[in-house]
């Protein structure tokens, strides 16, 4: 797949909760290149005080369309959410190594936390276009922080926590009851081989790799490290994954088998 | 069309824009946004005698105009250079130059040796700017007489053209380049990051894993320029000049200084094809100007 650098024009430009906005953009010339769930674009922000682009996933893609869900959370990404339909966004795409889609399971169990379930909406697509039924697990402080509910629900069931009990059932993630098992240690609600997706903060993601290790699932990580190239160049970004090396998340991942990381 | 043949030692290039060591990879990561074969050189990443894992992340953090990295040298040791990346890199189009680091003056001797047996790797770059172990970790390259140690021993192991880079953390750079000239070196390059340091005020913590690092970008250009300048004026030998280039306008100002060519490095993060543009405006500037070699403007300030 050959990575492109593309001006990009925003289509549309939403908020989204109280801290994120959706972003939709379109190459100002030519086409998209294919991306797969779980890569990212290198965003270059045009404002005095940053200086390096940000990483940031895709969160879908249709046709031509490419779009973000960004969390404004300093100087770079609050610039990202004060773009408007019509202006122009460059990006380098597509970047790193995405989610493993076909995984011969029937069911795919996507589990999200704040604006980590982001990239979780296209993967949950594409499964679905590979005969596979994606379940959504999503997870967040309170019920303002749950993102993109209904676009979610167009692909896949959902199930929610709320550390408040605002919303869903009141807990992390990990504590819901769609993952409760029988007396002999099988889940109840989801048969007993399925894939699991995890992407959000370090500690929910920590939880769920755990839970499927010890349940024996295969379960993908995608981590967020802070990047300078995002190509693979400076390896500024590495994880010390659990063989004592230092991997380089911007090109090996940022998606790991879970088995590979230290949790 | 202006000429922008130029020379470093005995290396040609076919124009004075190369890459910087640590910033462009091997080159192939780049492949998909730059077309190697338009570039005077490509300076891979730094190469040890044995493989290192590098500094504890996090290891980068951003500053006004620029960046500040612990990445500590990762990589996987000059045999896995010789026998991995070789192979991938030995037909790229252009000058490819190892840049070899080390903790010990024989260590430094051996990785020189063992890239000087590959063919098609027609230069070495030494980033003197490593600590020495033997030294309680003092960088070789902050003393004329470390510097002197180093190259000595490289030269007399490495035939090719050798290129030392200068650490700009020292007193006067032009004692160091001229203790490094009297040793052989063929050229010098300068400069390499800034020694700094970041603190995160709400977490009262250190932001890198081991508490400082290099800084590089445009914050760092008018220090490197400087430097180049004076280094120019005290030694005979070629100067490669860069720090903080992000515009063809930034590399004309070291070639005027005094740098018969320029690296590119942390712009690359920025625009992964800056080096091409920089090529072209580097051409552009000289045909604006009437200059019909980029050999006209070097070291012409007055
Ligand atoms: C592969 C990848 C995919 C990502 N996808 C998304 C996405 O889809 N949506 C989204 O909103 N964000 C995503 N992020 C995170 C996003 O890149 C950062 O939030 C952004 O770079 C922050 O920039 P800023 O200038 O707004 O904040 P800054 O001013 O740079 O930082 C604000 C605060 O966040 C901290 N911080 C910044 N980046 C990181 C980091 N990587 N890890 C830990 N702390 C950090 C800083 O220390 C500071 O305290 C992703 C990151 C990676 C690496
Ligand atoms: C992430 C990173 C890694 C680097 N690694 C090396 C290295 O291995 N060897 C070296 O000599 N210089 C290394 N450098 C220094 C650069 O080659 C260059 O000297 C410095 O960044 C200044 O140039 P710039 O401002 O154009 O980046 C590194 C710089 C960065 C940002
Ligand atoms: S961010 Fe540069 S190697 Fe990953």
């Amino acid at each position: 797949m050959k990575k492109q650098i593309l001006d990009l024009r925003i289509t549309r430009a939403e908020e989204v909760g109280a801290q994120c906005v959706l972003l939709k953009a379109k190459p100002v010339e030519g086409r998209l290149p294919v991306c797969c769930p779980g890569q990212f674009a290198q965003l270059r922000v045009d404002a005095p005080d940053v200086f390096l682009r940000r990483p940031i996933s895709i969160h879908d893609v249709e046709g031509d369309e490419i779009s973000f869900l960004v969390q404004m959370v300093g100087e770079g990404t609050q610039w990202l959410g004060a773009l408007q339909a019509g202006d122009t966004l460059n990006a380098v795409l597509p970047l790193g190594h995405g989610f493993t889609v076909q995984t011969g399971n029937e069911v795919a169990l996507l589990v999200g936390g704040g604006v980590g379930v982001a990239p979780l909406l296209y993967l949950g697509k594409q499964l679905k276009a590979n005969g596979i039924r994606p379940v959504y697990l999503l997870g967040a402080r309170t019920k303002e922080l749950l993102l993109r509910l209904d676009a979610f629900r167009e692909v896949g069931e959902v199930f929610v926590t709320t550390e408040d009990g605002s919303m869903g059932e009141k807990g992390f993630v990990t504590q819901h009851s769609v993952l409760g098992c029988n007396e002999n240690g099988e889940m109840e609600t989801l048969p007993a081989r399925v894939m699991v997706y995890t992407c959000g903060p370090k500690p929910m993601m920590n939880a769920v790799a755990r839970l499927a290790r010890e349940r024996n699932l295969p379960c993908e990580v995608s981590l967020e490290n802070r990047m300078a190239c995002g190509v693979g160049a400076c390896l500024c970004c590495v994880e010390e994954t659990a063989d004592g090396h230092n991997r380089c998340v911007c090109t090996e991942g940022p998606v790991f088998d879970a088995s590979e990381l230290k949790i | 069309m202006a000429d922008l043949k130029t020379n470093i030692g005995g290396l040609e290039l076919r124009n004075p824009v190369m890459t910087a060591s640590g910033t462009f990879g091997y080159g192939l990561e780049f492949e998909d946004f730059v077309d190697l074969s338009r570039l005077g050189g490509i300076v891979v990443k730094g190469t040890t005698l044995n493989p290192r894992e590098g500094n504890p992340y996090p290891r980068m953090a951003e500053t006004a105009g620029g960046m500040l990295n612990c990445v500590g040298l990762q990589n996987k040791g000059v045999d896995y250079f010789c026998e991995q990346i070789y192979p991938r890199v030995k037909d790229m189009d252009t000058n490819v130059v190892v840049n070899v680091s080390g903790s010990s003056v024989e260590d430094y001797a051996e990785c020189a040796r063992r890239i000087g047996e590959l063919e098609n790797i027609p230069a070495i770059e030494l980033n003197i700017s490593c600590p020495n172990v033997r030294q309680g970790g003092m960088a070789f390259g902050v003393t004329a007489a470390g510097a002197a140690s180093v190259v000595k021993a490289v030269r007399q192991a490495y035939p090719k053209t050798l290129i030392v880079k200068l650490s700009p953390n020292v007193t006067d750079v032009t004692e160091i380049a001229r203790a490094v000239e009297a040793e052989g070196a063929d050229a010098v390059s300068l400069i390499n990051t800034l020694m700094g340091m970041a603190i995160d005020a709400e977490r009262r913590r250190k932001v890198l894993s081991i508490g400082t690092g290099g800084l590089s970008g445009p914050a760092v250009k008018p220090v490197a320029l400087r430097m180049v300048y004076q280094v120019a004026r005290a030694v005979k030998i070629p100067v490669v000049g860069l720090g903080g280039i992000m515009t063809a306008t930034d590399a004309v100002e070291f070639l005027l200084a005094g740098a018969s060519a320029v690296e590119i490095g942390t712009a690359n993060f920025i625009d992964p094809s800056v080096t091409v543009k920089v090529v072209e405006g580097i051409e552009a500037y000289l045909d604006r100007h009437g200059f019909r070699s980029v050999k006209d403007i070097i070291g012409i300030l007055d």
